[in-house]
């Protein structure tokens, strides 16, 4: 597990939006159990204390369980998951429309430009060759 | 909660020099925490008035509740900035000196770490490099169960690599119940770590945050705020 740090954003964030990330490509399964708070930590190199705010912010989301004496799981909510990959996806969506108007484009070029490349499969080739 | 470490009011002078001006502040435990500030603003000072090797010219410092005495000592653990081993030792004598030195000392832990560190207890300490001379540091610091572990620049002048295993070696090995304090000015590269951090400048404290606050309030990095604190 890598994440590549952004210091001038909040860890916990970062290390939030990569649970989610991972539970949305299925890394992560509803219902698996989460590594221990220390071992993230070592893994990671970040002070434990971000890590158990990570996961104590990821708790009051709801998209993980903390089971008395058996650890942290990933939540067996189908709706929540469906929740996270609704707002990543619109996360992704604002800034991909705020950069088009800042290169010029109004709405109706923006909206063509995404159905031509989703058509020609630019935009699926593309993802595949940035993993 | 009983802080770790508390100070009120602490100067220290040199003759006409302040090397320390009213300095106050406390700190919880389970807590991780950067003196950060550039060459001479008066962190070794802080670090050694902390740690009980030098008396405040005025103000009070309190160890867990304690004023500073030969009782807080015996709750602080200090790794100086310049190795207290002598250059006869080996690796293994290092380790009997400070287990016979520390009753709080953990035997076990410290070959844990040797291992960790990849530290060989027949090397001599004269061949190591300084960047195995700091992890063998770190380690005899670390493996006494202290309340407040006072680290003086872990990471000066040593390579990334070493830089990373030393990291590593705080994260995994550091007690939930004590506090640590790491004074450094080189942030960027260990900021990650630290759950707070205190800017010294000039003798004063200039600012005694949560790094994550810092991120989320300024949408910026300690390195960054670091550097325009300490700009010239």
């Amino acid at each position: 597990m890598t994440i590549v740090f952004d210091n001038n954003m909040p860890i916990y964030i970062q290390i939030m939006n990569y649970v989610k990330k991972q539970i949305i490509t299925g890394r992560l399964n509803p219902g698996d159990k989460i590594e221990s708070v220390r071992d993230m930590a070592l893994e990671l190199q970040i002070n434990p204390n971000t890590i158990q705010r990570t996961f104590q912010e990821l708790e009051r989301e709801g998209i993980v369980e903390t089971r008395r004496g058996l650890g942290r799981f990933v939540t067996s909510r189908e709706s929540t998951i469906m929740q996270i990959k609704k707002e990543m996806a619109g996360e992704l969506l604002e800034r991909f429309v705020q950069g088009m108007r800042e290169l010029g484009f109004e709405k109706d070029d923006i909206v063509a430009i995404v159905k031509d490349a989703v058509k020609d499969g630019k935009a699926e080739s593309r993802t595949d060759r940035s993993e | 909660m009983e802080s770790i470490l508390e100070l009120s009011g602490v100067t220290k002078t040199y003759g006409a020099k302040r090397a320390l001006d009213n300095v106050s502040f406390k700190i919880q435990p389970g807590r991780i925490i950067g003196l950060l500030g550039s060459n001479g603003s008066g962190k070794s000072t802080l670090m050694k008035i902390a740690a009980g090797l030098m008396p405040p010219s005025s103000g009070q410092l309190l160890v867990c509740g304690e004023p500073s005495g030969q009782r807080t000592k015996a709750l602080t653990s200090f790794m100086p900035d310049k190795p207290l081993t002598e250059s006869w030792m080996r690796v293994k004598d290092a380790i009997s000196f400070y287990k016979d030195f520390y009753p709080d000392f953990d035997a076990a832990k410290a070959d844990e770490m040797l291992q960790f560190m990849k530290l060989q207890p027949a090397d001599r300490i004269s061949t190591l490099s300084k960047g195995m001379n700091e992890r063998l540091q770190l380690t005899l610091a670390l493996s006494r169960n202290a309340k407040l572990y006072l680290l003086d620049e872990p990471i000066g002048g040593v390579d990334p690599v070493a830089r990373e295993k030393i990291l590593d070696a705080i994260v995994k090995y550091y007690n939930e119940d004590s506090c640590l304090i790491i004074s450094t000015h080189l942030v960027r590269d260990i900021e990650r770590i630290f759950d707070e951090v205190i800017l010294i400048k000039n003798g004063s404290i200039v600012l005694q945050e949560e790094v994550e606050t810092i991120r989320f309030s300024q949408g910026k990095s300690v390195d960054e705020l670091f550097k325009e604190v300490f700009a010239e």
